[in-house]
Protein backbone atom coordinates (compact mmCIF):
# COMPACT_ATOMS: atom_id res chain seq x y z
CA UNK A 1 0.00 0.00 0.00
CA UNK A 2 2.97 2.43 1.08
CA UNK A 3 4.96 1.44 -2.28
CA UNK A 4 1.57 2.49 -4.81
CA UNK A 5 0.54 5.56 -2.57
CA UNK A 6 4.62 6.56 -3.27
CA UNK A 7 4.45 5.95 -6.86
CA UNK A 8 1.14 7.71 -7.40
CA UNK A 9 2.45 11.11 -5.63
CA UNK A 10 5.70 10.90 -7.31
CA UNK A 11 3.80 10.60 -10.63
CA UNK A 12 1.09 13.62 -9.44
CA UNK A 13 3.87 15.96 -8.21
CA UNK A 14 6.87 14.65 -11.14
CA UNK A 15 9.37 13.66 -7.76
CA UNK A 16 11.45 11.22 -6.94
CA UNK A 17 9.78 8.25 -5.49
CA UNK A 18 13.29 7.25 -3.83
CA UNK A 19 12.94 10.67 -1.94
CA UNK A 20 9.04 9.90 -0.47
CA UNK A 21 8.83 8.37 2.82
CA UNK A 22 5.72 7.48 4.98
CA UNK A 23 6.80 10.82 6.98
CA UNK A 24 7.00 12.97 4.08
CA UNK A 25 4.62 15.82 4.12
CA UNK A 26 2.98 16.88 0.91
CA UNK A 27 3.48 20.46 1.87
CA UNK A 28 7.23 19.70 1.95
CA UNK A 29 6.68 18.39 -1.80
CA UNK A 30 4.91 22.06 -2.59
CA UNK A 31 1.84 19.86 -3.31
CA UNK A 32 -1.45 22.47 -3.00
CA UNK A 33 -4.87 21.66 -2.36
CA UNK A 34 -5.12 20.95 -6.09
CA UNK A 35 -2.56 18.93 -6.32
CA UNK A 36 -3.63 17.26 -3.26
CA UNK A 37 -7.14 16.37 -5.17
CA UNK A 38 -5.29 15.31 -8.10
CA UNK A 39 -3.93 12.61 -5.77
CA UNK A 40 -6.87 11.92 -3.79
CA UNK A 41 -8.80 11.37 -7.09
CA UNK A 42 -5.88 8.63 -7.87
CA UNK A 43 -5.92 7.29 -4.61
CA UNK A 44 -9.51 6.76 -5.55
CA UNK A 45 -9.23 5.02 -8.51
CA UNK A 46 -6.18 2.76 -7.30
CA UNK A 47 -7.49 1.68 -4.28
CA UNK A 48 -11.72 1.58 -5.36
CA UNK A 49 -12.58 3.45 -2.19
CA UNK A 50 -14.48 6.96 -1.74
CA UNK A 51 -12.31 9.60 0.13
CA UNK A 52 -14.57 12.15 1.55
CA UNK A 53 -13.63 15.77 0.87
CA UNK A 54 -14.08 16.79 4.44
CA UNK A 55 -11.22 14.34 5.25
CA UNK A 56 -8.45 15.67 2.87
CA UNK A 57 -7.50 18.69 5.08
CA UNK A 58 -6.11 15.87 7.56
CA UNK A 59 -4.20 14.45 5.30
CA UNK A 60 -0.41 15.99 5.60
CA UNK A 61 1.62 13.09 5.05
CA UNK A 62 1.97 9.79 2.89
CA UNK A 63 2.03 7.75 6.08
CA UNK A 64 -1.32 9.54 7.31
CA UNK A 65 -2.98 8.58 3.40
CA UNK A 66 -1.93 4.62 3.54
CA UNK A 67 -3.70 4.88 7.66
CA UNK A 68 -7.07 6.52 5.82
CA UNK A 69 -7.49 4.12 3.62
CA UNK A 70 -6.90 1.08 5.10
CA UNK A 71 -9.33 2.68 7.25
CA UNK A 72 -12.05 2.70 4.62
CA UNK A 73 -11.04 -1.01 3.59
CA UNK A 74 -11.65 -2.59 6.57
CA UNK B 1 -30.32 16.45 -41.12
CA UNK B 2 -27.39 18.06 -38.55
CA UNK B 3 -26.96 21.17 -37.57
CA UNK B 4 -23.60 22.65 -38.93
CA UNK B 5 -21.69 25.73 -37.34
CA UNK B 6 -22.09 28.24 -40.10
CA UNK B 7 -20.61 31.23 -37.93
CA UNK B 8 -19.52 32.37 -34.11
CA UNK B 9 -19.20 35.20 -32.24
CA UNK B 10 -18.20 36.84 -29.23
CA UNK B 11 -18.30 39.78 -26.83
CA UNK B 12 -16.79 41.01 -23.82
CA UNK B 13 -16.82 44.20 -21.74
CA UNK B 14 -13.61 46.11 -22.49
CA UNK B 15 -13.76 46.40 -18.57
CA UNK B 16 -10.78 44.00 -17.01
CA UNK B 17 -9.38 43.55 -13.40
CA UNK B 18 -6.11 42.47 -13.28
CA UNK B 19 -5.35 39.75 -10.05
CA UNK B 20 -3.25 42.50 -8.39
CA UNK B 21 -6.58 44.80 -8.47
CA UNK B 22 -8.60 41.91 -6.76
CA UNK B 23 -5.48 41.32 -3.75
CA UNK B 24 -6.41 45.25 -3.07
CA UNK B 25 -10.33 44.45 -2.05
CA UNK B 26 -9.17 40.57 -0.54
CA UNK B 27 -6.80 38.46 0.97
CA UNK B 28 -5.25 37.30 -2.18
CA UNK B 29 -2.36 37.51 -4.51
CA UNK B 30 -1.82 37.30 -8.19
CA UNK B 31 0.85 34.24 -7.91
CA UNK B 32 -1.90 32.26 -5.74
CA UNK B 33 -4.62 32.78 -8.22
CA UNK B 34 -2.55 32.25 -11.24
CA UNK B 35 -0.94 29.04 -9.74
CA UNK B 36 -4.33 27.54 -8.73
CA UNK B 37 -6.67 28.66 -11.46
CA UNK B 38 -4.98 29.97 -14.46
CA UNK B 39 -6.90 33.57 -14.26
CA UNK B 40 -5.09 36.84 -14.68
CA UNK B 41 -7.68 38.82 -15.77
CA UNK B 42 -11.31 39.13 -15.82
CA UNK B 43 -13.55 41.73 -17.71
CA UNK B 44 -16.43 42.72 -16.19
CA UNK B 45 -19.38 44.76 -17.05
CA UNK B 46 -19.82 48.53 -16.93
CA UNK B 47 -22.61 49.53 -19.21
CA UNK B 48 -23.22 46.20 -20.80
CA UNK B 49 -25.98 43.83 -19.52
CA UNK B 50 -26.31 40.32 -20.27
CA UNK B 51 -28.52 41.19 -22.64
CA UNK B 52 -26.29 44.21 -24.61
CA UNK B 53 -24.03 41.16 -24.83
CA UNK B 54 -25.62 38.40 -25.92
CA UNK B 55 -26.71 40.63 -28.55
CA UNK B 56 -23.49 41.72 -29.92
CA UNK B 57 -21.96 38.44 -30.13
CA UNK B 58 -24.91 37.35 -31.74
CA UNK B 59 -24.15 39.89 -34.52
CA UNK B 60 -20.76 39.06 -35.13
CA UNK B 61 -21.56 35.10 -35.38
CA UNK B 62 -24.11 36.13 -38.13
CA UNK B 63 -22.50 38.38 -39.63
CA UNK B 64 -19.39 35.43 -39.57
CA UNK B 65 -22.16 33.08 -40.88
CA UNK B 66 -23.06 35.26 -43.42
CA UNK B 67 -26.76 35.18 -42.98
CA UNK B 68 -29.51 37.73 -42.14
CA UNK B 69 -31.46 38.13 -38.86
CA UNK B 70 -34.53 37.82 -40.43
CA UNK B 71 -33.38 33.92 -41.34
CA UNK B 72 -33.39 33.08 -37.58
CA UNK B 73 -36.01 30.55 -36.99
CA UNK B 74 -34.93 30.17 -33.37
CA UNK B 75 -32.70 32.23 -30.80
CA UNK B 76 -31.61 30.05 -27.76
CA UNK B 77 -30.22 31.99 -24.70
CA UNK B 78 -28.55 30.13 -22.48
CA UNK B 79 -27.88 32.17 -19.01
CA UNK B 80 -27.88 31.86 -15.30
CA UNK B 81 -27.54 35.81 -14.55
CA UNK B 82 -29.89 37.53 -17.18
CA UNK B 83 -30.74 41.24 -16.47
CA UNK B 84 -34.11 40.33 -17.35
CA UNK B 85 -36.48 37.88 -16.29
CA UNK B 86 -39.44 39.26 -18.42
CA UNK B 87 -39.08 38.96 -21.39
CA UNK B 88 -37.02 36.59 -22.08
CA UNK B 89 -33.22 37.41 -23.01
CA UNK B 90 -33.99 35.75 -26.12
CA UNK B 91 -36.36 37.91 -26.77
CA UNK B 92 -34.36 40.76 -26.04
CA UNK B 93 -31.42 40.01 -28.36
CA UNK B 94 -34.37 39.10 -30.71
CA UNK B 95 -35.69 42.92 -30.95
CA UNK B 96 -31.55 43.96 -30.82
CA UNK B 97 -31.07 42.12 -34.07
CA UNK B 98 -34.78 42.50 -35.70
CA UNK B 99 -34.82 38.71 -35.91
CA UNK B 100 -38.67 39.02 -36.62
CA UNK B 101 -38.90 35.18 -37.77
CA UNK B 102 -37.34 33.40 -34.93
CA UNK B 103 -39.05 32.52 -32.03
CA UNK B 104 -36.92 32.66 -28.39
CA UNK B 105 -36.63 31.19 -24.90
CA UNK B 106 -33.62 30.95 -22.68
CA UNK B 107 -31.92 27.42 -20.80
CA UNK B 108 -30.71 27.67 -17.54
CA UNK B 109 -27.92 25.20 -16.76
CA UNK B 110 -24.95 27.00 -15.42
CA UNK B 111 -21.69 26.06 -17.11
CA UNK B 112 -22.76 23.15 -19.50
CA UNK B 113 -25.48 25.46 -21.00
CA UNK B 114 -23.76 25.62 -23.79
CA UNK B 115 -23.66 22.22 -24.50
CA UNK B 116 -27.12 21.72 -23.39
CA UNK B 117 -28.13 24.74 -26.02
CA UNK B 118 -26.18 23.11 -28.81
CA UNK B 119 -27.71 19.58 -28.17
CA UNK B 120 -30.84 21.23 -27.98
CA UNK B 121 -30.84 22.81 -31.47
CA UNK B 122 -29.43 19.86 -33.18
CA UNK B 123 -32.60 18.03 -31.71
CA UNK B 124 -34.72 20.60 -33.52
CA UNK B 125 -32.82 20.36 -36.58
CA UNK B 126 -33.03 16.76 -36.96
CA UNK B 127 -36.95 17.01 -36.29
CA UNK B 128 -37.49 19.48 -39.10
CA UNK B 129 -39.28 21.77 -36.70
CA UNK B 130 -36.78 24.93 -36.76
CA UNK B 131 -33.78 24.54 -39.27
CA UNK B 132 -31.47 28.16 -38.61
CA UNK B 133 -30.90 28.35 -35.14
CA UNK B 134 -29.26 31.37 -33.03
CA UNK B 135 -27.58 29.75 -29.87
CA UNK B 136 -25.97 32.22 -27.42
CA UNK B 137 -24.20 31.53 -23.80
CA UNK B 138 -24.10 35.10 -21.93
CA UNK B 139 -23.45 35.98 -18.06
CA UNK B 140 -22.66 38.65 -16.02
CA UNK B 141 -21.62 36.83 -12.91
CA UNK B 142 -20.16 39.68 -11.68
CA UNK B 143 -23.78 40.65 -10.50
CA UNK B 144 -24.14 37.48 -8.89
CA UNK B 145 -20.47 36.69 -6.59
CA UNK B 146 -19.77 38.29 -3.35
CA UNK B 147 -16.85 40.48 -3.79
CA UNK B 148 -15.79 39.74 0.03
CA UNK B 149 -15.77 36.34 -0.08
CA UNK B 150 -11.88 35.64 -1.91
CA UNK B 151 -12.60 31.76 -2.66
CA UNK B 152 -15.26 32.88 -5.49
CA UNK B 153 -14.77 36.49 -6.57
CA UNK B 154 -11.21 35.63 -8.14
CA UNK B 155 -12.86 32.69 -10.27
CA UNK B 156 -15.57 34.35 -12.39
CA UNK B 157 -15.90 36.82 -15.37
CA UNK B 158 -18.71 38.34 -17.59
CA UNK B 159 -18.81 37.70 -21.62
CA UNK B 160 -21.07 35.83 -24.52
CA UNK B 161 -20.26 34.09 -27.00
CA UNK B 162 -22.66 32.87 -30.23
CA UNK B 163 -22.66 30.67 -32.58
CA UNK B 164 -25.57 30.01 -35.71
CA UNK B 165 -26.17 26.19 -36.46
CA UNK B 166 -27.76 25.97 -40.17
CA UNK B 167 -29.37 22.25 -41.08
CA UNK B 168 -27.81 20.27 -43.83
CA UNK B 169 -27.41 16.72 -44.70
CA UNK B 170 -26.06 14.38 -42.95
CA UNK B 171 -26.29 12.59 -39.72
CA UNK B 172 -26.43 13.59 -36.29
CA UNK B 173 -22.91 13.34 -34.38
CA UNK B 174 -23.56 11.65 -30.30
CA UNK B 175 -23.93 13.73 -26.90
CA UNK B 176 -23.90 12.74 -24.02
CA UNK B 177 -25.72 14.72 -21.48
CA UNK B 178 -26.22 14.09 -17.62
CA UNK B 179 -28.01 15.95 -14.56
CA UNK B 180 -27.44 14.84 -10.82
CA UNK B 181 -29.73 17.33 -8.77
CA UNK B 182 -28.85 15.36 -5.33
CA UNK B 183 -25.08 16.88 -5.17
CA UNK B 184 -26.48 19.85 -6.29
CA UNK B 185 -24.94 21.45 -3.06
CA UNK B 186 -21.83 21.90 -3.89
CA UNK B 187 -22.30 24.84 -6.46
CA UNK B 188 -25.32 27.26 -5.66
CA UNK B 189 -26.79 30.71 -5.63
CA UNK B 190 -30.90 31.36 -4.91
CA UNK B 191 -32.67 33.98 -6.59
CA UNK B 192 -33.09 37.30 -4.66
CA UNK B 193 -36.15 37.56 -5.62
CA UNK B 194 -38.35 35.20 -2.89
CA UNK B 195 -41.40 35.49 -0.57
CA UNK B 196 -42.41 38.87 -1.70
CA UNK B 197 -45.92 38.61 -0.46
CA UNK B 198 -44.30 38.59 3.29
CA UNK B 199 -41.24 40.27 3.23
CA UNK B 200 -42.40 43.40 0.47
CA UNK B 201 -39.84 45.19 -1.49
CA UNK B 202 -36.81 43.22 0.20
CA UNK B 203 -34.65 41.48 -2.30
CA UNK B 204 -32.66 38.22 -0.47
CA UNK B 205 -28.96 39.69 -1.46
CA UNK B 206 -27.52 35.23 -2.01
CA UNK B 207 -24.69 35.14 -3.61
CA UNK B 208 -22.18 32.34 -5.59
CA UNK B 209 -21.30 29.48 -3.09
CA UNK B 210 -18.63 26.92 -4.24
CA UNK B 211 -17.47 23.92 -2.13
CA UNK B 212 -14.30 23.92 -4.46
CA UNK B 213 -13.05 20.42 -3.75
CA UNK B 214 -16.30 18.92 -4.23
CA UNK B 215 -16.60 20.76 -7.73
CA UNK B 216 -12.90 19.62 -8.62
CA UNK B 217 -13.41 16.04 -7.92
CA UNK B 218 -16.97 15.87 -9.57
CA UNK B 219 -15.30 18.01 -12.77
CA UNK B 220 -12.36 15.66 -12.96
CA UNK B 221 -14.03 12.65 -12.48
CA UNK B 222 -17.22 12.79 -14.44
CA UNK B 223 -15.32 15.37 -17.74
CA UNK B 224 -13.27 11.87 -18.71
CA UNK B 225 -16.15 9.89 -18.04
CA UNK B 226 -18.36 11.66 -20.28
CA UNK B 227 -15.98 12.03 -22.69
CA UNK B 228 -15.02 8.52 -23.16
CA UNK B 229 -18.45 7.12 -23.53
CA UNK B 230 -19.22 10.11 -26.18
CA UNK B 231 -15.93 8.56 -28.16
CA UNK B 232 -17.30 4.91 -27.47
CA UNK B 233 -20.97 6.25 -29.12
CA UNK B 234 -18.84 7.57 -32.08
CA UNK B 235 -16.17 5.06 -32.73
CA UNK B 236 -13.47 7.01 -32.12
CA UNK B 237 -10.18 7.09 -30.26
CA UNK B 238 -8.94 10.07 -27.95
CA UNK B 239 -6.64 10.42 -31.16
CA UNK B 240 -8.93 10.94 -33.58
CA UNK B 241 -9.83 14.39 -31.74
CA UNK B 242 -8.13 17.39 -32.90
CA UNK B 243 -9.40 19.73 -30.36
CA UNK B 244 -10.98 19.32 -26.91
CA UNK B 245 -12.85 22.34 -26.12
CA UNK B 246 -13.67 22.17 -22.18
CA UNK B 247 -15.83 24.71 -20.00
CA UNK B 248 -12.87 27.39 -18.89
CA UNK B 249 -13.34 26.85 -15.33
CA UNK B 250 -10.22 26.50 -13.75
CA UNK B 251 -7.18 25.64 -15.41
CA UNK B 252 -5.72 22.58 -13.02
CA UNK B 253 -9.06 21.26 -13.60
CA UNK B 254 -8.63 21.06 -17.52
CA UNK B 255 -4.68 19.88 -17.47
CA UNK B 256 -6.17 16.71 -14.72
CA UNK B 257 -8.64 15.84 -17.37
CA UNK B 258 -6.28 16.02 -20.32
CA UNK B 259 -3.87 13.55 -17.92
CA UNK B 260 -6.87 10.95 -16.71
CA UNK B 261 -7.46 11.35 -20.81
CA UNK B 262 -4.07 10.89 -22.03
CA UNK B 263 -4.19 13.41 -23.99
CA UNK B 264 -1.43 15.84 -24.53
CA UNK B 265 -2.47 19.37 -23.06
CA UNK B 266 -2.05 21.35 -26.70
CA UNK B 267 -5.20 19.55 -27.70
CA UNK B 268 -6.90 21.48 -24.73
CA UNK B 269 -7.10 25.29 -26.34
CA UNK B 270 -7.30 27.72 -22.74
CA UNK B 271 -8.49 31.35 -22.53
CA UNK B 272 -9.02 31.54 -18.76
CA UNK B 273 -5.83 33.80 -18.10
CA UNK B 274 -7.99 36.41 -19.86
CA UNK B 275 -11.78 35.33 -18.47
CA UNK B 276 -11.78 33.66 -16.21
CA UNK B 277 -14.96 30.98 -15.82
CA UNK B 278 -17.83 32.80 -17.60
CA UNK B 279 -20.64 30.19 -17.13
CA UNK B 280 -22.19 29.23 -20.06
CA UNK B 281 -20.02 31.94 -22.01
CA UNK B 282 -16.66 30.68 -21.87
CA UNK B 283 -17.27 27.94 -24.71
CA UNK B 284 -18.87 29.99 -27.19
CA UNK B 285 -15.90 33.04 -26.56
CA UNK B 286 -13.28 30.07 -27.06
CA UNK B 287 -14.52 28.33 -29.97
CA UNK B 288 -14.98 31.92 -32.06
CA UNK B 289 -11.10 32.68 -30.85
CA UNK B 290 -10.19 29.61 -32.31
CA UNK B 291 -12.39 30.11 -35.48
CA UNK B 292 -11.08 33.44 -36.00
CA UNK B 293 -7.49 32.48 -35.64
CA UNK B 294 -8.25 29.58 -38.31
CA UNK B 295 -7.20 27.02 -35.56
CA UNK B 296 -10.40 24.80 -36.67
CA UNK B 297 -9.73 22.96 -40.40
CA UNK B 298 -12.13 21.81 -42.50
CA UNK B 299 -12.64 17.85 -41.45
CA UNK B 300 -11.29 18.62 -38.03
CA UNK B 301 -13.49 16.74 -35.00
CA UNK B 302 -13.64 18.91 -31.31
CA UNK B 303 -15.53 17.63 -28.35
CA UNK B 304 -17.20 19.83 -26.16
CA UNK B 305 -17.61 19.87 -23.12
CA UNK B 306 -19.26 21.72 -20.37
CA UNK B 307 -19.82 21.24 -16.79
CA UNK B 308 -20.67 22.73 -13.64
CA UNK B 309 -24.05 23.64 -11.48
CA UNK B 310 -26.80 21.39 -11.34
CA UNK B 311 -24.89 19.28 -10.98
CA UNK B 312 -25.30 18.99 -14.43
CA UNK B 313 -22.31 17.85 -17.57
CA UNK B 314 -22.44 17.58 -21.45
CA UNK B 315 -20.32 16.63 -24.04
CA UNK B 316 -21.10 16.97 -28.13
CA UNK B 317 -19.10 15.76 -30.97
CA UNK B 318 -18.59 18.34 -33.87
CA UNK B 319 -17.50 17.47 -37.33
CA UNK B 320 -15.98 21.03 -38.17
Amino acid sequence: MLEKVKNIVAEGLGVDVADLAAETTFESLGADSLDLMDMVMSFEDEFGVEIDTEAIGGLKTIGDVVVYIEGLQK
Amino acid sequence: MIGKIYGTGAYTPSNYYHNNDLAKMVDTNDEWIRERTGIVRRHIIKEDTTVSMASKAAKRALQDAQITADEVDLILVSTISSNVILPCAACEVQRELGAVNATCFDLSAACSGFVFAYNTAQAYIASGMYNTILIIGSESLSNLVDWEDRGTCILFGDGAGAAVLKGVEGELTPCVTYSDGVKGGVLTCESRHQKNWEEKMKDKSTYVYMDGKGVFKFAVKKVPEMIHELLDKAGLEVEDIDWFILHQANKRIIESVAKRLKVDIAKFPMNIEEYGNTSSASIPILLDEMNRKGMLKEGQRAVLAGFGAGLSWGASLINW
